[in-house]
């Protein structure tokens, strides 16, 4: 079965783009985000959400977004907004459905089905369509692992900290009230093998406390994070390319190895130390990175 | 000494001379400063200074465009020569804009029948597209129109030149070092020209200043009369505060890449001098440039051109270490000018005549905007994407052909309208001096310059032709009908030596 | 497509059109198009709102579309979107991507 979606790609930058501004949808592509995110659910009207819909389904249908993963964010589904939005979104072709509002594995269960149903009723392989759940609450924080766990179809989750720090009664700080949800989400995508993805950082003229939290999530072991403004995109995808002395010593380590095994040898070592397997990961995975920052170069 | 003595001069006939000393005129004796109370040049009227100069109907007037959307001198003078009963005159103004728009009434009634300029923008610009006037607009660059005036293909009879200081003698300038002095305008570099090569010189000035009014932009000897005229700009027009760099991400990536192109192109090093537009994405270049300079630890020699405060701030940051500016843009910019000693005012040949060897010779780069660019490397920066004149050329033709590397900047698509078509409406800078377009969804380099393109090749930036970008554009918004227009041509457009290098025609609206 | 009442879609912000429609019994479609790319495009989105309204089956109807450089997918949603909004109509009958 043909997939819309590549489970493991590059993802340091999903941009938030409105379903209902014609002129920044058209330019969605420029920026160099590694997902496009088409918003139907909190950056349109409830009165406009029939026109937004019409208008990131033609989208999907007409504009060219070159190799970019094109995501789009429903509303839930306990109002019938959400099924409405997956009955224009998936027909159009879009890569991944991203849920909010994620409070148990149920909640993706649900949307699997909806998603599975529309593809069947137009032809498309059922599988095809991916999904992401964003986490918003502390039910949803303490479910993360069972979340990441409910469907083949995704291919990540993600914190959404406004809803959440709200949920927790505190408000958005130093990251200190994160802490716990970014760490649980980390875990249970890592225990899942997909990808996991980090909160909005909004105030797009902080570029310090926004490279600050850049540098924090990518400690933990994010893969990526949501963002507001195409302004963001550069100074993150900054942040996540490898240092050259850190990429350098990777393709020591490989090198390393791909003599080890021209000399039909098991062990390999690197400066008299033997490379031990998570040393390998870590480098395949650093050379994954740089190769496929240079790929993002519009094809 | 007698004429005999004279006479007996071994060679006298080929020694200049103009005959035998015969005395001096009367010493004066009173102070110099009683001396600039009545013997001086001020008139106390306008109309006094138009008799004076001895102005007639068919003579050509000139003007500088430093006030911008604030200039009060143009409508005030041309509406006084109206009342006087002048007709037939040519308004030959360093630029014009939207503010001008009451010479309409004055070319309606003959008093204005030809223009030339850099630009035109507002009502006036719409109607002349629509048929005004009878004589076609002659369009030149700052620099082309330097060297015309200096050649006398452009003669101007008399330059009427607003100057926010000016003492008794003729001193004039765009600021004053004055206690409390205005800081106006900045430079006067444009002016420079027309007081230098008219017949006579009126200035019109709101702050008369003790003699000597130092440093001038334009000197006394240049000038025949002043005029005191409370009101001869609104500061508020002249100038805004500082020039803001943009917010808007798509400018911004621009800058960006256009920055990323300079440096792989080999334009970045020590000692390196450049030029930055105003517009948008052309002047927030500068701020990755200034990124890039910190990083690599250069310098910049000289920055050139219209300066905004963003130049004048790497200046005294100590990255810039000359600016020579014809034209400040901004009040950072000529605050700048006033009390920066290696910020120099210059003149319009001095900055870009193609008669002189100008500073445009001496850029490494220059980064300009464009209204539309084709795939033969035209750029028009004239005519709007409904053929309507709203724009001007400025230094665009002089400073591409005198810069090392010209990089043009501008959106693949503004709204629906593509910006990379395949034949621009006027052609305003020849393709032959574009090197690279910069645009937000790719960047093509001019045939010409192969080496250029295997530089940002080999720095990794994807390099396009000029016809996928067209291409890409019009994947996006489709293909436009073209613009149609009538036979009349209502506008010259002359390429920076003075030869004609294209024609606007009246749009058709039928 | 039964047109109930007046409806309209879209805002008057660049790249977007505003359109308007109105119930008509007869006189097929009464297009009232001002654009900021008239001269360039006005044929091509005046093709694009009669087809779009074609699709739907809408016959009849006093249209009124104030475009300010919308591209083509965007004219089709906000026809679309006001149609259905005039036909009081919440279903579509959405279209796979080809």
């Amino acid at each position: 079965m043909e997939k819309r979606y590549v489970k493991d790609r590059l993802r340091r930058s999903m941009m938030f783009v409105p379903g209902n501004n014609p002129g920044m949808i058209a330019d969605a592509r420029i920026y160099g985000a590694d997902s496009i995110m088409f918003d139907l659910e909190d950056s349109v009207a409830l009165t406009e959400k029939d026109a937004a819909r019409f208008l990131v389904h033609n989208a999907l249908k007409t504009l060219h977004f070159g190799k970019k993963e094109i995501v789009v964010r429903i509303n839930d589904l306990s109002g019938g907004l959400g099924v409405r939005d997956l009955e224009a979104i998936v027909p159009a072709g879009v890569h991944v459905v991203r849920l909010p509002k994620t409070d148990s594995a149920q909640d993706v269960i649900d949307c699997e089905r909806e998603i599975a149903r529309i593809e069947e009723k137009h032809g498309i392989p059922v599988g095809a369509t991916g999904m992401m759940a964003a986490i918003e609450s502390a039910n949803g924080v303490l479910n993360a692992k069972e979340i990441a766990h409910a469907s083949g179809r995704l291919i990540g989750i993600a914190l959404g900290a406004e809803d959440y720090v709200t949920d927790l009664k505190t408000t958005r700080s130093d990251g200190i009230e994160l802490l716990f949800a970014r760490s649980m989400i980390l875990n249970a995508a890592r225990s899942a093998g997909i990808a996991a993805l980090d909160t909005v950082y909004s105030d797009v003229n902080n570029e310090e406390g926004f490279l600050a939290e850049v540098e924090l999530i990518r400690k933990l072991g994010f893969d990526g994070k949501s963002v507001i403004n195409p302004r963001q995109i550069q100074p993150l995808h900054r942040a996540f390319i490898p240092k050259e002395k850190d990429l350098q010593k990777a393709y020591a380590v490989m090198d390393a190895i791909a003599e080890a095994n021209a000399r039909g040898s098991g062990v390999a070592s690197l400066n008299g130390k033997m490379i031990d397997r998570p040393v390998v990961l870590r480098a395949q995975r650093l050379i994954a990175l740089a190769e496929a920052d240079k790929m993002t170069e519009e094809a | 000494m007698d004429e005999q003595l004279l006479q007996n001069i071994p060679h006298i006939d080929e020694i200049a001379h103009h005959g035998v000393f015969s005395g001096v005129p009367a010493k004066h004796t009173g102070t110099f400063q009683d001396r600039a109370q009545r013997q001086n040049k001020l008139l106390p009227s306008l109309e006094d200074a138009v008799r004076a100069t001895g102005l007639r109907d068919g003579m050509t007037i000139s003007f500088h465009h430093h006030f911008r959307g604030g200039d009060h001198v143009v409508n005030r003078v041309v509406d006084t020569l109206a009342r006087m009963g002048f007709k037939n005159l040519t308004l030959a103004a360093s630029s014009l804009a939207a503010v001008h728009a009451p010479l309409i009434e004055h070319i309606k009634n003959g008093v204005i029948t030809h223009i030339e300029t850099s630009g035109l923008r507002g009502e006036l610009a719409e109607q002349i597209s629509r048929g005004l006037m009878d004589c076609p607009v002659v369009f030149r660059s700052h620099g082309g129109r330097a060297a015309a005036i200096r050649s006398g293909e452009l003669h101007i009879d008399v330059a009427f030149l607003g100057a926010p200081s000016c003492d008794p003698y003729g001193n004039a300038n765009g600021y004053s070092r004055e206690e409390g002095g205005t800081l106006a305008c900045g430079s006067m570099g444009y002016a420079r020209t027309d007081a230098k090569y008219a017949s006579k010189v009126v200035i019109l000035t709101n702050k008369l200043v003790s003699y000597p009014n130092a440093p001038w932009a334009i000197p006394e000897y240049d000038v025949d009369y002043i005029v005191v005229e409370e009101d001869i700009g609104d500061p508020k027009g002249i100038m805004s505060g500082a020039t803001r760099y943009t917010k808007n991400p798509k400018e911004l990536l621009i800058a960006q890449t256009a920055a990323n192109v300079i440096d792989a192109a080999g334009y970045l090093y020590n000692g390196f001098s450049m030029q930055m537009g105003s517009g948008g994405a052309s002047l927030a270049t500068a701020r990755f440039i200034r990124q890039m300079m910190l990083d690599k630890s250069i310098r910049c020699r000289f920055a050139l051109g219209g300066i905004t405060g963003q130049i004048t701030a790497m200046h005294e940051e100590g990255l810039i270490d000359r600016v020579l500016d014809v034209q400040s843009f901004d009040l950072d910019a000529a605050h700048s000018l006033k009390h920066n000693r290696f910020h120099h005012q210059i003149g319009a040949t001095y900055y870009a005549s193609f008669l002189s060897a100008a500073a445009v010779d001496q850029l490494d780069f220059v980064v300009l905007s464009a209204l539309e660019i084709d795939t033969d490397f035209n750029v028009n920066v004239l005519t709007g994407s409904d053929g309507v004149i709203r724009g001007a050329i400025g230094g665009h033709p002089d400073t591409a052909a005198g810069a090392s590397l010209s990089v043009v900047v501008a959106p693949l698509t503004r709204g629906r309208i593509p910006c990379v078509i395949g034949r621009v409406n006027t052609v305003v800078t020849p393709g032959d001096v574009v090197d690279v377009v910069v645009t937000d969804q790719g960047v093509a380099v001019n045939p010409k310059r192969p080496e250029v393109a295997g530089k940002l090749r080999a720095a990794g930036i994807r390099v396009y032709t000029i016809q996928e970008l067209k291409d890409k554009a019009e994947a996006l918004v489709g293909v436009p009908d073209p613009i149609r227009y009538k036979d009349r041509i209502v506008g010259v457009v002359m390429y920076r030596n003075n030869t004609v290098i294209d024609v606007i025609r009246q749009i058709d609206e039928d | 497509m039964k047109l109930k009442h007046t409806a309209m879609a879209g805002t008057l912000e660049s790249s977007d059109i505003m359109v308007t429609i109105e119930p008509k019994d007869t006189g097929g479609i009464a297009l009232d198009l001002t654009s900021s790319v008239m001269q360039q495009f006005g044929r091509q989105i005046e093709a694009v709102i009669r087809d779009t309204l074609s699709g739907l089956g809408v016959e009849n109807a006093a249209v009124i579309a104030v475009d300010k450089g919308a591209l083509d997918c965007t004219v089709r949603a906000r026809v679309s979107a006001a149609a259905l909004r005039a036909a009081g109509q919440e279903e579509f009958n959405w279209e796979v991507r080809r």
